[in-house]
C-alpha cells in the first residue's frame, strides 16, 4: 500500500476531535475538503498532520470558506470517492446552503459538527444551536456523547451514509469543549478492524464513470421537485433506522459496544426521565444513579443517539410509562418551545400515555450543567409526579442569572 | 474519584501536563478526563485545566469540581486568580513559587491553614529544559506529594508520552521531573 498504518494501543488517551481525526484515517477518506473553525479545527488539522506524515493517501483540500469546504465535499462525493469534513457553528451557518445540496442529490458525505453556540454574542463554547439550526437538511445526524462515541460513530455514518439503498449523508455531533477537548480513553480498532467494518467504497452514479453519463445537481420545477423530497423524506422514514440498526448490530459484533437510535439507562422501572443529548447524557445517568441510592426516587436517562430521522416510535416507547419527563433542550427556543420538547410530545400524542412533560433550556454558550442543577430537576420531576400534573410552568431555563424565566 | 485544577497561563503546557498525566495513569488500568477552560483566551491569559481519575468509567461532565489537588504552576496566579475556590477540607495545594511556604502564605492570607507545598517550576524548567515551561516539573512533584506511582516509572511513562520532541528535550524533561520531586516541600 501507498500509505502507513499506523499501531494503535488497545485504549488511547484521546479527545472527541482526535478520536474523530483518527476515525476519519482509518475509514480511508478520499477526500476532505475543509476550513478549520474552532472547536472543530483540530479534527481536519489531524486529519492534515496523517496526510503529511503519509499515513493516509486520500487528498486534503484546503478551501477559501465553509461553503466552499461543503461544495468541495459535494464535487468529490458526486466523482464517486469517499468523503468528510468537519465544521462547527458559524462555520455550519454558512455551509447550511451547500447541506441541502449534498442531500437533495443523495450524495454520502460524513460532516463531523463539533457543537458551538451561535453568535451573536459571539461565543465558541459547546451547545446544540448549529446542530439544531441544519436538522431538517435531510442529513442522517448522530449525536456521541463522549470521545469513544465520537470515534464509533463516525465508521457507522459512512457505513449506513454510503449503502446503496440509502445514499443521504450524515452528521456525526459531538459536544465542543466537553467531548471535542475533553481526554478521555478511547478503545481502539485496528486500521485493518476499522476499514474492515467500514468497507471499500463502492460508488454509484459516479460522475468519472465516463461509460454511464450521469446528471448531477438538476433542476426541478413543481413538476418533479415534490416527488424528489417526498420519496428522500420516504427512505430517512422506512429504510435509513432498519440499516441504522444493522450498522449497530454489526458495530456491535466487532467492537462489544452496542449503540442504540435512543439509549436508555435505568428505565425499566423509572418514575422521572430526563431526555438530552451530548454530554449532559452522561451526567444525567450518573446523578440519576445517585438519585435512586441517595434518595430512593427511581430517575432514569433517555439520550437521543439517533437525532434524524427522529426515532418517533422508540422515544415514544421509552416514555410512555413514566410519570414525569424534562425535555432538555441546548439551544435557545427563538419563541417556541425547545426541538425535543415538540418532538417528544409529538412522539406521545394520540397515545394512552399520561406522561407530564417540561422542557427546560438550559447550558447555551457552554454554561455548566452541574450535578446539583440534575439533582433539583429530578426533585422537580418527582414533585410533578407525586401531584399527577406539571407544578411548574412548561418551559423553564437551567442556570441563568436574573430574574427567574418560564413560560407556557 | 480524584480530581486536580491546575492553574495555568495559556501557553505554560497546563493542557499539556493534564493530557500527559491522563494517559499515564490510563496506562494503569484506571479512568482518566481530561479538559480545561480556555475559550478564546490568548496566550498569556489566566486559566484552568483538570483532571479526573476513577477506577470506574468517567461519567460526568460537569466543569464544576471540589479539587483534591490545586497545581499552580505559575507563581503569579496565587494572587490574581482564587486559587482555593470550591475547595473542600482535604484539598492539597502544590504551588510554583520561589518564596518559602511561610512567606507564601504570608504573601496570599488565604492559604492559611490549607495543606500547602511549593517547588520553583518555572526555576527547574528554566535551567533544565531552558523554557518556562512548568508543566513537567508539577507532575513530578505531584508524584512525590501523592505518592501515586514510583518516580522512574512515571518517568518512563513521560518519555512515551514526549516521544515526538527531540532526545536533549526528553532528557531535560526527565531531569526536570525528577528535581521537583526532590524539591517539593
Amino acid at each position: 500500500m501507498a500509505f502507513d498504518k499506523m499501531e494503535l494501543r488497545e485504549v488511547e488517551v484521546w479527545d472527541g476531535n482526535f478520536a474523530a481525526a483518527q476515525a476519519l484515517r482509518q475509514a480511508q477518506v478520499d477526500v476532505v475538503s475543509a476550513y478549520p473553525i474552532t472547536p472543530s479545527t483540530p479534527i481536519v488539522e489531524g486529519y492534515a498532520k496523517f496526510k503529511s506524515d503519509n499515513y493516509v493517501e486520500g487528498e486534503f483540500v484546503m478551501v477559501e470558506s465553509e461553503h466552499a469546504a461543503m461544495s468541495g465535499c459535494i464535487g468529490a462525493a458526486a466523482a464517486g470517492g469517499r468523503v468528510a469534513t468537519a465544521t462547527s457553528s458559524q462555520g455550519l451557518a454558512l455551509m447550511s446552503e451547500t447541506l441541502y445540496q449534498a442531500s437533495g442529490m443523495r450524495l454520502p458525505i460524513v460532516l463531523n459538527i463539533v457543537n458551538r453556540a451561535l453568535a451573536a454574542p459571539l461565543n465558541v463554547n459547546g451547545d446544540h444551536s448549529d446542530m439544531y439550526m441544519v436538522r431538517d437538511s435531510g442529513w442522517i445526524q448522530f449525536d456521541a456523547f463522549c470521545p469513544q462515541e465520537a470515534y464509533d460513530l463516525n465508521f457507522i455514518a459512512f457505513k449506513v451514509s454510503e449503502d446503496h439503498d440509502v445514499r443521504i449523508p450524515a452528521i456525526v455531533n459531538q459536544d465542543g469543549f466537553m467531548t471535542s477537548h475533553t481526554a478521555q480513553g478511547v478503545k481502539t480498532l485496528t486500521d485493518d478492524e476499522a476499514y474492515g467494518f467500514v468497507g471499500e467504497y463502492k460508488p454509484m452514479n459516479d460522475m468519472l464513470d465516463f461509460d454511464h453519463p450521469v446528471t448531477h445537481g438538476v433542476q426541478t420545477e413543481e413538476d418533479w421537485h415534490f416527488e424528489h423530497k417526498a420519496r428522500q423524506h420516504n427512505d430517512m422514514m422506512t429504510i435509513v433506522p432498519g440499516k441504522i440498526d444493522e450498522a449497530f448490530a454489526e458495530f456491535e459484533k466487532l467492537s462489544g459496544r452496542k449503540y442504540n437510535q435512543v439509549e436508555c439507562y435505568d428505565m425499566e422501572d423509572a418514575d422521572v426521565a430526563v431526555v438530552c443529548m451530548g454530554t449532559s447524557v452522561e451526567t444525567a445517568r450518573e446523578v440519576a444513579r445517585e438519585m435512586r441510592e441517595q434518595k430512593g426516587i427511581k430517575a432514569g436517562v433517555v439520550g437521543l443517539r439517533v437525532i434524524r430521522p427522529f426515532p418517533f416510535k422508540a422515544i415514544g416507547d421509552a416514555l410512555k410509562d413514566v410519570k414525569a419527563v424534562a425535555a432538555l433542550d441546548r439551544s435557545a427556543p427563538g419563541g417556541a418551545a425547545g426541538m425535543l420538547f415538540n418532538e417528544i410530545a409529538g412522539s406521545l400524542f394520540n397515545t394512552d400515555s399520561k406522561m407530564l412533560l417540561s422542557g427546560y433550556i438550559y447550558g447555551l454558550g457552554g454554561r455548566d450543567l452541574t450535578k446539583k442543577h440534575l439533582v433539583d430537576l429530578y426533585t422537580e420531576l418527582q414533585a410533578n409526579a407525586d401531584a399527577g400534573k406539571v407544578l411548574t410552568q412548561q418551559q423553564q431555563f437551567i442556570g441563568v442569572r436574573g430574574p427567574k424565566l418560564a413560560y407556557l | 474519584m480524584l480530581e486536580i485544577r491546575w492553574h495555568s497561563r495559556a501557553g505554560q503546557g497546563a493542557v499539556t501536563g493534564a493530557k500527559g498525566l491522563a494517559d499515564v495513569i490510563s496506562t494503569t488500568g484506571k479512568h482518566v478526563q481530561a479538559f480545561a477552560f480556555y475559550g478564546s483566551a490568548k496566550r498569556g491569559a489566566a486559566m484552568t485545566a483538570y483532571n479526573r481519575v476513577d477506577d470506574e468509567m468517567i461519567m460526568n461532565h460537569e466543569k464544576y469540581m471540589e479539587p483534591d489537588y490545586v497545581f499552580v504552576i505559575d507563581p503569579a496566579l496565587v494572587y490574581t486568580s482564587d486559587v482555593t475556590i470550591n475547595h473542600k477540607d482535604t484539598t492539597k495545594y502544590i504551588i510554583t513559587t520561589h518564596l518559602s511556604k511561610e512567606e507564601l502564605i504570608k504573601a496570599q492570607p488565604k492559604l492559611e491553614g490549607k495543606e500547602v507545598y511549593t517547588v520553583d517550576c518555572i526555576k527547574i524548567a528554566q535551567e533544565t529544559i531552558g523554557r518556562p515551561i512548568p508543566n513537567t516539573p508539577m507532575l513530578g512533584a505531584f508524584m512525590k506529594i501523592s505518592g501515586m506511582y514510583d518516580i522512574e516509572f512515571f518517568k518512563e511513562s513521560m518519555q512515551r508520552i514526549l516521544k515526538k520532541l527531540p532526545q536533549k528535550i526528553i532528557d531535560a524533561n526527565m531531569v526536570a521531573i525528577q528535581r521537583a520531586y526532590d524539591e517539593v516541600k
